[in-house]
């Protein structure tokens, strides 16, 4: 988890395994809150998170596996740069 | 008979048992689940790391989850069943599978969708802060994870999940540090006779009422929530509300578990254009369905909560319901008989509903007509109530599609599944027109966020 290594228990989510560790989740990219999920079941899109990988999950119905390796700390241009191309 | 390609999507209570039935007249129809193991959200089984006795689990349903379970595990090899994938777009004939990054397509010429419901939420100042999560939120992690979203937890909201996760939560040793139910006192009183209907799970609801009274967890009726109100660390520490006298109170909490009913998901149904009505007891667009669920196009049928919100109970009912019509769309007729039998008794159901939904917890709309202009409405986008408000005051939005282009309510990775019901009710009371004027915000394939990597292997492959 950002470069820290983390334990989880087999079954875990990453939602449940970060947020053991953490009271967070990720940043909120237009703004400078911090979010943690909401809905828990896969709905509401509110707890993506990133993995070193570039692969991009649902932290709330994905699995952790063993070394697996999840971003959190970004440059914030670079990360909202790809958010908006759109804009 | 025929082979004909049938096709369930969803294996909650209305999945599975539309499954059964299909199977049990010979059909073999390929199972669409986007989760790892049956049983929907209701009956969902936790991995087996972290599984616990069903009692514990699923509580007074404990008995219903397991024969679920079990008899999903028996018709295994009569079907083709598809866990872990998940449908993000449906054509004519066509549904687009995506699993584990992998894009694939599944042929259909009948289809039962069985969708399922997640919680309706209406907003609050602070609703978007680490620590707050929808009731259902609450109780997947505790049934899906052992996990709990706090250690002090205040509930709030409206309806018989409220009392349901906090007992759970109770029972499970956190410290439940308020329940607030947007209802007020006077109408569960009203709805009594009503409620009497429901028989059982009447009387399990008032089975946990009486155990958090008597556990001394603090309950309080017709209350408004003001805020949820954060810590230096931008986490949750307690919430602010107002009493049914109007008084204001702060009871500190590290999380909050917020819900009012559930909110149908009919986004396939959207794609497959099929016609839609406006429900008043669900304040939703649902799709059309006759007395047997049949949707407005042949070929396609409705169960669940997916289809309307009547608890688990009634969604397996619905499942069979489902499946027997299209058996005896298919010539079937030795389904008419239990076609009718079914029919008849989710009818009856209807009352207890009613009664439940209108009377003893009803939608709290008010509050959130109500709700300030720098409240955040669209937690996707980070749009406020004021932007949406003035899609419609300055710029002439009419109706929901138009507010969403306007003001990207609705816009963002959830399609509006969270803020939808909010965002209908402040422009409705922004317009001074009915809810139903407003329409609903329309489905787009992916129906959830895919990947693009996901897409592309799919082409190639």
């Amino acid at each position: 988890l950002d470069g820290q290594a983390i334990t989880a228990y087999a079954g875990e989510t990453i939602l449940t395994a970060v947020l053991a560790n953490r009271t967070t989740l990720r940043k909120f990219e237009f703004g400078t809150a911090s979010r943690s999920g909401l809905c828990v079941m896969g709905a509401c899109q509110d707890c993506w998170i990133a993995l070193e990988n570039g692969r991009r999950v649902r932290a709330c119905s994905t699995l952790v596996e063993p070394d697996m390796r999840i971003v959190t700390a970004f440059d914030k241009a670079s990360d909202t740069a790809g958010e908006h191309a759109d804009d | 008979m025929q082979m004909t390609d049938v096709v369930i999507v969803g294996t909650g209570p209305a999945g599975i048992r539309a499954a059964e039935t299909l199977v049990k007249a010979g059909l073999r129809p390929v199972v669409i689940d986007e989760s790892c193991a049956v049983g929907g959200q209701i009956y969902r089984q936790p991995p087996l790391s972290l599984t616990r006795p069903p009692k514990q689990l699923y509580g007074a349903d404990a008995r219903r989850a397991v024969a679920a379970h079990a008899r999903f595990d028996a018709l295994q090899a009569c079907i083709d069943y598809r866990p872990d994938s998940f449908v993000w777009g449906v054509r004519d004939g066509v549904l687009d599978l995506v699993s584990r990054d992998l894009c694939t397509t599944v042929p259909w010429q009948r289809l039962i969708l069985a969708t399922g419901a997640m919680d309706r939420v209406l907003p609050f100042a602070g609703w978007t802060l680490p620590g707050v999560y929808s009731l259902g939120g609450a109780q997947v992690a505790l049934k899906g994870q052992a996990a709990a979203i706090g250690r002090r937890v205040v509930f709030l909201g409206t309806g018989p999940l409220l009392y349901l996760v906090a007992y759970q939560y109770a029972k499970a040793g956190i410290d439940v540090a308020a329940v607030l139910d947007t209802a007020p006192f006077a109408g569960q009183i009203r709805a009594l006779p009503g409620l009497l209907l429901g028989g059982s799970t009447f009387l399990r609801g008032l089975y946990y009422l009486g155990w958090l009274r008597a556990h001394r967890i603090p309950m309080h009726t017709g209350v408004e929530p003001l805020a949820a109100l954060s810590d230096t660390g931008g986490s949750v520490r307690a919430l602010r509300w107002k009493d049914a006298r109007g008084k204001q109170h702060d009871t500190p909490c590290d999380a909050i578990g917020f819900g009012y009913g559930l909110r149908s998901e009919t986004q396939l149904a959207d794609l497959l254009r099929l016609e839609f009505v406006f429900d008043a007891r669900q304040r939703q667009w649902l799709p059309r369905q006759d007395e047997h669920g049949r949707a407005s196009r042949p070929g396609i049928y409705l169960a669940g909560d997916g289809a309307r919100v009547m608890g688990a109970a009634i969604a397996e009912l619905a499942g069979e319901r489902a499946a027997c019509a299209l058996l005896v769309d298919l010539g079937r007729t030795d389904c008419q008989a239990r076609l009718q039998v079914l029919a008849k008794r989710i009818r009856r159901a209807e009352r207890f509903r009613d009664a439940l939904d209108n009377i003893a917890f009803p939608f709290p709309h008010q509050h959130v007509a109500r709700a300030a202009d720098d409240m955040m409405i669209c937690r996707c986008e980070g749009i406020t109530v004021g932007a949406l408000r003035s899609a419609a005051r300055t710029h002439g939005a009419g109706e929901l599609n138009r507010a969403k282009a306007l003001s990207r309510t609705g816009m963002g990775r959830c399609q509006g599944r969270v803020c939808g019901a909010a965002a209908a009710e402040i422009l409705a009371t922004e317009l001074r027109v009915g809810i139903e004027q407003v329409g609903r915000f329309r489905g787009q394939a992916p129906v959830k966020p895919i990947s693009l990597a996901a897409l592309a292997g799919g082409a190639a492959g």
